[in-house]
């Protein structure tokens, strides 16, 4: 039961780590930092059928984050598009040395 | 007797001192009051000149002199406690902060207060308030008049510090500070170049004395582990005889003194020190400075009892050192240089009394000498005063106020100046009953005492027997007297006896120097006439009670003259023979150098120069110019070619060449890193957390 969660969350982060390296859209790319956060949420509650409740705390703590960053990523990404009129992470290199 | 023990006996005796709560207890501020009138004239010399300026050079009158007499009642009174104990054995030692706790080493700003220390700061308080009386006319009309007095009691100070310090390193920093002074009043007028070459001269030479002095300290404390002069004395004199480390220690040792008091090799700097205000070359570069080898000697007499062919070293040196610089003397036109080759002279008796190891009569030679030096000095500025003023009144300031050969009968002018030189002439001549005559003969006898059954004659100075190094410098001392008497009555005679040379349009102007100025004078004729008193002979025991201060310097210095004096005795009739040879030589010096004199003499301008072997005296054997051939230009020809050239720019450039490329590539790597591309900035992430996933794995 544990191993089959642990594996979901494992391939779900997989999927996250793919999507973060691969893709160049903003919006894609914060979805799938999403999906990774999620998939460690998963593998908190499966471990707290294990170990007690602390795992279900700590899940409802990276929720609220994941929220309150949420709304900053996306403020961001608004104001990117404002500017830039595109999305594409490989035109954003400003900063380069 | 283990350390800690030792430092225990001490302690308790120390505890039960007889001058505990006696004036004594106030002796550190004996360099203190000096200090306190460095700092006020130290500060009065940083106000600019302004209206005030009189109201603050009387400021410095009143404070430079004052705190100098202030030091001296103190001394007086520390004295007299001292004397109406009747055996004092032990130091009076007080501590008053921990200077350097490294480890085992443990040096402390500590005073030594005993028969000898006292001594000596009777002589630099007593003779420097006189000096620096002197010194309020001489240096009256000067711009820098309070920093003058700044440095001259700041050189007091450094030079009490010497003398009262409790340890190798307190007295090394009095060292240094009579050091750095001296450097500073030789360069005191620093607007001529030649006066701040001949401070950097000074300065550069006494390195190499510090230096032995240095290693001497470091060979000590590898020894015996302590720098106190008490338990490093008493730990030194328990060696077993004939230890090999007493002699290195002690050659050493005298290296730093040969540096501090001029002797060969390194007594070039002090004829050049002349190029201070004259004042300065009475204080320092007669009476007090210069002695401070003679001192230290005295001082750590242990280690040289201990070591007798050091001694022998210190007696040869000392003799061939007065000898050689004797016979400069005689062709010095330079009435200044004719006195300092006379100091490196009579500093070389000193040396000879300290090294044959009757350190009582080296150190009654440097007070005797300090009376009649100082009394020459300020004479001679007396001198060169009048001859200034009389050049300053006719406009011809170019002249040099300096020659003997611009003086000459300047007796009709200033007759009190004369007297008082001529008795300091006949004292450092040896002539009885004044100064000079008890101490020379003091040391001459000695030196001939010691050449039979002492320890001295026994040792051997690189195969040479002892008794015949002591004959050399017994015979080397007879014909310094006989050159002490020529050169000195040339001198005198130069200066005070035959025609005026000055100018005719200048002797009018020519005059006795101020009352401030032969007050001081006068005070130390009086000195040198009876000086002699201090330690009358056996043979002279008619005239009061003998050998005085022997008997005074016996807790610090008797048990190493015992050690080295031997066994044999010079009777009554020898000791009268050996004085008769010396007064003797003396009084055929005074009759060479009269019978010389009736050659008459040109003014500077109206002399050829010297030619042959005069030619040779006169430029000092043209050591100096050896000396610049075979060292100073080596030295900066190094420094500039192969050190500036070569090592600094090459290695420079390498090293600031390879600096920049290397930074340059850092930069670009990094800046390549820093691409701005995100895609690239999450596989680095990606990639990292796989490496730190896979180390936890693997280990």
């Amino acid at each position: 039961m544990i191993t089959d969660s642990l594996i979901v969350s494992a391939i779900l982060f997989s999927i996250g780590v793919l999507g973060v390296l691969t893709r160049r859209n903003a919006i894609i790319l914060f979805m799938c930092v999403e999906l990774m956060l999620n998939a460690v949420n998963l593998s908190f509650v499966a471990f707290s059928r294990l170990h007690g409740v602390t795992g279900q705390v700590f899940v409802i703590m990276v929720m609220t984050i994941a929220a309150a960053e949420a709304a900053l990523g996306l403020a961001i990404v608004i104001s990117v598009f404002r500017h830039f009129e595109s999305l594409n992470l490989a035109d954003l290199k400003l900063l380069r040395g | 007797m283990s350390l800690p023990l030792l430092a225990l006996v001490q302690a308790a005796a120390a505890a039960a001192h007889p001058l505990n709560a006696s004036v004594a207890e106030w002796v550190w501020l004996l360099p203190l009051l000096p200090l306190l009138g460095a700092i006020i004239n130290g500060a009065l010399s940083l106000v600019p000149n302004s209206s005030d300026v009189r109201k603050f050079r009387a400021i410095t009158s009143l404070v430079g002199p004052g705190v100098l007499l202030a030091s001296f009642v103190l001394s007086t009174m520390i004295f007299l406690a001292m004397r109406d104990v009747p055996h004092i054995e032990a130091p009076f030692i007080r501590n008053f902060a921990t200077w350097m706790p490294v480890g085992a080493l443990q040096v402390n700003w500590g005073v030594q207060l005993d028969q000898l220390s006292i001594l000596m700061c009777l002589v630099i308080t007593g003779v420097g308030t006189l000096i620096h009386l002197f010194s309020v006319a001489y240096m009256g009309d000067d711009a820098s008049y309070a920093r003058y007095f700044a440095y001259l009691n700041l050189f007091v100070t450094s030079m009490l510090i010497l003398v009262l310090g409790s340890s190798f390193p307190v007295l090394f920093v009095g060292w240094e500070g009579v050091g750095l002074c001296s450097y500073l009043l030789i360069g005191f007028w620093f607007t001529e170049e030649a006066n701040v070459e001949a401070g950097k001269k000074a300065f550069v030479v006494n390195r190499i004395g510090d230096f032995g002095f240095l290693i001497a300290m470091f060979l000590i404390w590898t020894t015996v582990g302590t720098l106190d002069f008490t338990s490093a004395n008493a730990a030194l004199s328990a060696l077993p005889a004939g230890s090999a480390v007493l002699l290195p220690i002690a050659l050493f040792l005298f290296l730093g003194c040969a540096g501090k008091s001029a002797q060969i090799p390194l007594y070039i700097w002090l004829p050049d020190a002349m190029a201070g205000p004259t004042p300065v070359s009475a204080l320092i570069h007669a009476a007090t400075m210069v002695t401070a080898g003679v001192y230290l000697i005295a001082r750590t007499s242990p280690i040289f009892a201990g070591a007798p062919s050091a001694s022998l070293v210190v007696a040869l040196v000392g003799a061939l050192t007065a000898f050689w610089a004797a016979t400069i003397a005689l062709r010095q036109w330079d009435i200044k240089r004719v006195l300092a080759y006379s100091t490196v002279s009579q500093l070389g008796y000193m040396f000879i009394g300290v090294g044959v190891g009757a350190y009582s009569a080296g150190v009654f030679h440097l007070v005797t000498h300090a009376f009649f030096k100082a009394l020459l000095f300020l004479g001679a500025g007396s001198v060169i005063h009048a001859l200034h003023v009389a050049y300053h009144h006719t406009h011809r300031e170019t002249q040099d106020a300096q020659d003997l050969r611009n003086m000459g009968g300047l007796r009709r002018f200033m007759p009190a100046t004369a007297t008082a030189m001529g008795l300091a002439t006949l004292a450092i001549v040896g002539i009885p009953p004044l100064a000079g005559f008890f101490s020379k003969d003091e040391i001459l006898s000695s030196a001939y005492s010691r050449a039979h059954g002492s320890p001295l004659a026994n040792a051997t100075l690189l195969g040479i027997p002892g008794s015949a190094v002591l004959f050399v410098v017994y015979g080397l001392g007879m014909l310094t007297a006989l050159l002490t008497g020529i050169y000195m009555t040339r001198m005198l005679l130069l200066t005070f006896f035959g025609d005026n040379r000055t100018g005719k349009n200048e002797q009018s102007a020519l005059h006795e120097a101020p009352a401030l100025m032969t007050a001081p004078v006068l005070v130390l004729a009086v000195l040198t006439v009876v000086g002699g008193w201090l330690n009358l002979p056996e043979i002279a025991s008619s005239l009061g009670k003998v050998d005085r201060l022997t008997e005074w310097l016996e807790p610090v210095t008797g048990a190493s003259a015992r050690v080295l004096a031997g066994t044999t005795n010079v009777s009554s009739n020898t000791e009268l023979i050996l004085i008769l040879a010396a007064v003797g030589a003396g009084l055929l010096g005074i009759i060479i150098a009269y019978v010389t004199s009736r050659t008459p003499v040109l003014s500077k301008d109206e002399s050829p120069a010297d030619e042959g072997f005069a030619g040779v005296l006169a430029n000092a054997y043209g050591v100096d110019r050896v000396l610049d051939n075979i060292v100073v230009k080596p030295v900066s020809a190094l420094a500039s070619t192969v050190l500036s050239r070569g090592v600094d720019r090459t290695l420079d450039d390498g090293i600031e060449g390879s600096a920049v490329s290397l930074v340059r590539i850092a930069g670009r790597v990094g800046a390549r890193l820093q691409s701005g591309d995100v895609g690239a900035y999450a596989w680095l992430v990606a990639a990292g957390a796989l490496v730190i996933l896979g180390s936890l794995a693997l280990s």
